[in-house]
């Protein structure tokens, strides 16, 4: 385990594990951390974890950690490194099952006072229209071939059904199509479980929920992205459903034999990896951004059932009820990009994994209206708790490869939650609280419970403590739908 | 002293995931032991009737591949075919692994598990078998 006394601090909110700390480390781990998330993250394995994935070939920079960190497998969640473009390595298991698992957040014009009365059918509608839970399909069951033009497509497939509109694709990162996505490098078996998924939220943690714009902090980012305070918003958090978990599990199998080839020694089989230039590095590549250009359209289409439940609800009552696109990001990918370490441009492969890209102003794959201000960082709370609208800054593209904090992170077991958290009083605290909740499993919400995760507000005034995000618009949940 | 049972599990603490302590007295045991535990995890009550059985094949590399391939193999039936299984006849022969399953349709399932992982794993020998730690995506 790492401790306290291994870690060296740089300042109030950045920590590091120099590269001496392990004779098997390539690059130091820079920790973006207070000191009382600190402590929370030396009571489990992230940081360890962090140290292993500091042994991976062609790593440059260092191991980024962010203050939402918590132990997963291989890599630690709220991690990020970038290997040299193509000759350093790609690393299914630093990306994730959930292959770009994200965020979207609608924007509206509604006011929480004229919503009010409507807040209760407003969470019914959603959890009617947005299929979720286990196993559960949705409203559409797809071909193969419509797959695979998902897979090339990703959320243009979605506007040419009339799911989508111009406005909701610029404002997805990568405009919610990932180039170089190849369907011959997904199995049939990923295909086959993606069919009937598109469109539906899945179980674990991921949600819709209804916000409220408490307080915003950065007036011209929130004027650009249409925010106002005392409206609501929408945050819609899913992944690629059974298609990515199946890709990384098919990946994570075959690059078992890859790394034996490579001649690649590593301390965990769940960082296996193979060159980016490599003919099973390159596979993978293709297949996650098939993955990836999955999970935009399944944000897409969820984007549109919770439209219609608006609409159906709230239609003759309020005079705006269109819910507008404010922005969609994924925190598990690995994306070739181009960042300047030590002085030099290099291109490189960044994992992140609970990790959000936090690209400052002036990036090329921002929208006009948001290339002043920076990219928008989603970070959802848990559902007690605020969520926050963040943009990235330079000094994220100097210190961080452009990245920052996904959500809270959790800091209690799934076992220790359902042990000291009843699902029954949660509920009903919550309900209490004003928060209308629609959940598939009382256990399940017991497991998501507040309790179970880290001071979302602590986090956030972490990373912009650190200078690698920017406050722009703290929301508060009204309901909330789990799978 | 009351003696550990030759075959079993226990959580471990894990802060995101779920994470299994799995020993049985040999390798084909512990599979059905780790398979009968991540039953209970997704907390899976099967339809009484009809009874159903499926069949497959799985080429051996290593133990630990073999495991995370039979339980992986086991969580797509059950989201693909809405299918778990109570009834294990599990087999080796040379670099082959056969499984002859019996169960039925899934009534309910609570939970979900997106994948099995490899953080970690070693099965390892004990006094009485083998053991091993088993950490699931969820």
């Amino acid at each position: 385990m790492v401790a306290l006394g291994d870690l060296k601090k740089i300042n109030d909110y950045e920590w590091e594990i120099p590269r001496t700390f392990r004779a098997d480390m390539c690059v130091p781990v820079r920790i973006f951390v207070s000191e009382r998330l600190l402590a929370d993250a030396l009571r489990d394995k992230s940081l360890e974890q962090a140290v292993n994935t500091a042994t991976l070939p062609g790593l440059v920079g260092s191991v980024v950690v962010m203050p939402d960190m918590h132990q997963g497998y291989g890599f630690p969640i709220g991690g990020v490194a970038a290997t040299r473009y193509p000759d350093g390595v790609i690393s299914p298991g630093a990306i994730g099952y959930d292959i770009n698992c994200g965020v979207r957040l609608l924007g509206s014009k509604i006011t929480l006072d004229e919503a009010h009365p409507y807040l209760a059918d407003l969470a019914s509608a959603l959890d009617h229209y947005c299929p979720s839970g286990v196993g559960k399909g949705g409203h559409l069951q797809l071909s193969e071939k419509e797959i695979d033009q998902i897979c090339v497509n990703g959320a243009r497939w979605a506007l040419k059904k009339g799911f989508a509109t111009q406005a909701d694709l610029r404002r997805t990162e990568s405009g919610g199509r990932i180039k170089g996505a190849d369907p011959r490098a997904v199995s049939a078996r990923a295909k086959k479980r993606g069919r009937p998924q598109v469109g539906t939220l899945g179980a674990g943690n991921h949600f819709i929920e209804i916000d409220l714009i408490d307080q915003v902090y950065h007036t011209q980012a929130a004027r650009a992205m249409g925010l106002v305070e005392g409206n609501l918003v929408l945050q819609i958090h899913c992944g690629s459903r059974g298609f990515g978990h199946q890709i990384c599990t098919d990946y994570v199998r075959s690059f078992q034999s890859a790394v034996q080839r490579y001649g690649i020694d590593l301390p965990d089989r769940a960082l296996v990896c193979a060159p980016l230039n490599s003919p099973e590095g390159e596979h993978y590549l293709a297949a996650m951004r098939c993955a990836a250009n999955y999970a935009f359209t399944n944000r897409q289409v969820l984007a549109h059932w919770a439209r219609q439940a608006f609409e159906d609800v709230l239609a003759g009552k309020v005079n705006h009820y269109h819910l507008h696109q404010v922005y969609d990001i994924a925190h598990n990918m690995g994306k070739i990009e181009t960042h300047q370490i030590e002085g030099e441009s290099i291109k490189v492969c960044v994992h992140r994994k609970g990790a959000t890209r936090a690209f400052g102003p002036g990036f090329e794959d921002l929208p006009d209206e948001y290339k002043k201000i920076g990219q928008p960082v989603l970070v959802p709370g848990s559902m007690g708790t605020a969520s926050w609208v963040l943009v990235g800054t330079e000094a994220s593209m100097q210190r961080s490869f452009g990245s920052s904090c996904h959500g809270a992170g959790r800091t209690m077991s799934r076992t220790q939650a359902k042990k000291t958290i009843r699902g029954t009083d949660l509920h009903r605290d919550l309900e209490s609280s004003g928060i209308h909740i629609r959940a598939g499993s009382l256990a399940g919400l017991a497991e998501e419970a507040p309790a179970a995760y880290k001071d979302v507000d602590a986090v956030v005034d972490t990373v912009v403590n650190a200078g690698i995000a920017r406050k722009v618009a703290r929301l508060r949940p009204v309901a909330v739908v789990k799978g | 002293m009351v003696s550990k049972p030759r075959s079993g599990f226990r959580e471990i603490e894990h802060t995101a995931d779920w994470e299994l302590q799995v020993w049985a007295p040999d390798f084909l045991a512990l599979l059905e032991q780790a398979a009968r535990a991540m039953g209970i995890l997704l907390e899976i009550t099967l339809e009484s009737t009809p009874r159903l059985h499926r069949s497959f094949e799985l080429p051996f590399s290593d133990q630990e591949t073999l495991l995370v391939d039979f339980l992986s193999e086991l969580l797509f039936l059950g989201e693909d075919q809405g299918i778990a299984f109570d009834k294990f006849e599990l087999k080796m022969f040379g670099n082959s692994f056969y499984a002859s399953l019996e169960g039925a349709a899934i009534k309910d399932q609570a939970k979900e598990i997106k994948a099995v992982t490899y953080h970690c794993l070693k099965i390892r020998s004990t006094a009485q078998g083998l053991e091993t730690n088993l950490v699931f995506d969820v």
